[in-house]
């Protein structure tokens, strides 16, 4: 099955660290997609920008941009792994293993199929 | 450049999904969609996600995991899917959201993904 | 022969709801449909089995006729593929399981546990779907009102089949994490079917026979568990206590006033020696606390004085580890009471109103109390209090009883009084 790891975490806490953590963190993330490859795991992966970036589209008379992102939240999502696992609890195995779950957390949820 | 489109639903449009009622029109959307970007070689991933009833969250806190039911954050709406296109800029990235099914519903956020 | 029939569905129903929906639901993890193809099944037997006589093996009946449902709607909805396998998988499990149902019961116990599934549904869900227990009588063991248990369970069991919860029995390292969900399960059902001490409800002697079972089970796979040891001593214990709990004319006797005569010395001695068992392990948890209580109210099949102040000791750690429990804290107090008296026990009583109002055992230990210390007027309407929710008519009987030998007391000892 195909789950999706949905990266949370505060973007404020995340640009306040230090250099040498900072470093530490991203060398973490480059050993779990390397971890998820050697796997057979990984699909696909992406970290996105600071929500600072977003634009919302909506589209009503007309198609209308809004500086930020949709919802506003505490913790904003900052990337995605795409994995593909045998059952829920390796995919739950693996975002245990994410090191985002050690600071906001990560939100699995398995890919919509359609039946 | 790539960017990421998210597309944000409420309770209402997940449940179009599987209406027999409206599950047409709704699936109809997206495929026109995806077709769209898939003839104008913009789309270089993307995933439909399963509702958030279906979402577990795992946090490692003090060494500890903890795992709980639901998705992260209690959000009316919630990701629903993304696409993950490649554009000239952001105007363009901005035009493809628009054609987005999600974006005459609620909205859609578009957001530049860092090369990896 | 339609009672026979009646009775044969009935029977099955009873020896084999669980284990039915377990092997049904394991390879798609649809719980729901599964129980929907199960109560088809059931319905069709009772028009059917009247007519040709209830079959050898009705649960391999019902079972391939939930199968077929299953079947038909797969085709129904159009997947393809889910037709093909259902199809193919019913002629397999027929050759294979002609004589017995496979137990898959305590992976799918497992699978309601997941920490994915809401904690407030997992034993909800291990009740309905293992153990058959109806919604409403969940809802009632939980103080929950139905409609809102009715809600949590259809949550639940969509989040098994979207998520991909699998029916497994999990690895060593996870069981710490499963297993309090499955004891709780486990105790709830056994405690549910204890409400009838007089064996009269049917379902709820084969609900405790079910809970004993399933905890043997458990001791089986999982000896080195302390807490597995602790719920099986808690189990036998109350277990081995059940002749006495009704006197000859079927009204309940209150467990200090019981002929340990009838006590069953055997499954007592067992639980004493699980007990011993588990305490060798080292990880103290719930369940050994209260089986450890219940071995100091034991002491009196062997002639030795009930030690309310170790008991009450155990209740204080019991509290502790249940982070509180109200119902915890108001047996504490019972204990309480018979090591220091009822005046002292009253004020401890207090805090647990706004929890307990519901709650038959709390009116009752509190018209207890205000008897005792002489408040009747306190004592007279607690006793109506409990009176009307009290959970059959054996403990109304004796609740009534109490009240009314209080009652007289008062008329005698009230000046002017005829």
């Amino acid at each position: 099955m195909k789950a999706m790891l949905l990266i949370y975490g505060s973007e404020a806490a995340w640009s306040a660290l230090p250099a040498q953590d900072l470093e530490r963190e991203t060398g973490a993330y480059m050993a779990f997609t390397e971890a998820l490859i050697a796997a057979g795991k990984f699909v696909a992966a992406a970290q996105l920008q600071p929500v600072a970036t977003a634009k919302s589209v909506s589209v009503g008379s007309g198609v209308g941009v809004a500086d930020g992102p949709y919802v506003d939240t505490k913790e904003q999502l900052g990337g995605y792994f795409l994995i593909d696992v045998a059952s829920m609890d390796e995919a739950l195995e693996w975002a245990a293993k994410c090191p985002g779950a050690r600071y906001g957390g990560i939100e699995v949820r398995p890919i919509f199929e359609r039946s | 450049m790539k960017y990421a489109i998210l597309v944000y639903e409420t309770p209402a449009e997940f449940a179009e999904r599987e209406d027999p009622a409206t599950a047409g029109a709704y699936w109809g959307a997206y495929t026109a969609y995806n077709t769209a970007l898939a003839q104008a070689s913009a789309v270089t991933g993307g995933a439909g996600l399963t509702p958030p009833h279906a979402a577990t969250t795992v946090r490692i806190r003090n060494g500890k995991r903890a795992v709980a039911d639901g998705p992260y954050s209690d959000t009316k709406e919630q990701l629903g899917g993304f696409f993950l296109i490649t554009a000239e800029s952001l105007d363009a990235a901005l035009d493809w959201a628009a054609k987005c099914p999600a974006a005459m519903r609620g909205a859609v956020e578009v957001r530049p993904v860092l090369e990896m | 022969m339609t009672n026979e029939a009646a009775q044969a569905a009935e029977r099955a129903a009873r020896e084999s709801y669980g284990r039915l929906v377990a092997f049904l639901a394991a390879r798609t993890r649809d719980l729901a449909a599964a129980e929907d193809a199960l109560a088809d099944a059931f319905a069709s037997a009772l028009r059917v089995w009247p007519q040709t006589g209830a079959p050898d093996n009705p649960a391999a009946w019902l079972y391939a006729v939930a199968q077929r449902r299953l079947i038909d709607q797969a085709r129904r909805a159009r997947t393809a593929d889910a037709y093909a396998t259902e199809r193919a998988a019913l002629s397999s499990d027929i050759e294979e399981n002609a004589l017995a149902i496979p137990d898959r019961r305590l992976g799918l116990m497992f699978a309601c546990a997941h920490p994915a599934i809401d904690a407030a549904a997992r034993t909800p869900l291990m009740l309905q779907t293992v153990l058959g227990v109806p919604a409403d009588r969940i809802a009632a063991a939980f103080l929950v009102e139905p409609a809102a248990m009715g809600q949590r369970l259809v949550r639940a069991k969509r989040k098994i089949k979207e998520a991909g919860i699998p029916f497994e029995i999990p690895g060593p390292d996870e069981w710490d994490e499963r297993l309090g969900a499955v004891l709780d399960a486990i105790y709830a059902a056994y405690a549910d079917g204890w409400i009838d001490a007089a064996d009269a409800d049917a379902d709820r002697v084969e609900l405790v026979s079910e809970a004993l079972w399933l905890s043997e089970i458990l001791t089986a796979l999982a000896a080195h568990h302390p807490e597995v040891l602790g719920l099986r001593a808690l189990l036998l214990h109350l277990h081995a206590r059940r002749a006495a709990r009704r006197d000859a004319n079927g009204d309940y006797v209150p467990l200090d006033a019981q002929d340990t005569s009838l006590w069953d010395v055997d499954a007592i001695r067992d639980a004493e020696r699980l007990l011993f068992q588990a305490g060798r392990l080292g990880r103290l948890g719930r369940f050994q606390l209260e089986a450890a209580i219940q071995s100091a109210h034991a002491s009196r099949a062997f002639g030795r004085r009930v030690d309310w102040a170790a008991i009450v000791q155990l209740y204080e750690g019991l509290v502790t580890i249940t982070g509180g429990s109200p119902v915890v804290a108001l047996n504490r107090v019972a204990a309480l009471a018979h090591r220091d008296g009822p005046a002292a026990a009253l004020p401890a009583l207090e805090p647990l109103a706004e929890f307990l109002q519901g709650y038959q055992p709390y009116w009752a230990l509190r018209a207890r109390l205000l008897e005792e210390v002489g408040d009747a007027e306190g004592a007279r309407a607690a006793y109506a209090e409990a009176i009307a929710r009290a959970p059959n008519e054996a403990a109304k009987t004796f609740l009534r009883k109490r009240a009314a030998r209080f009652s007289a007391n008062v008329e005698r000892d009230e000046p002017g009084a005829s």
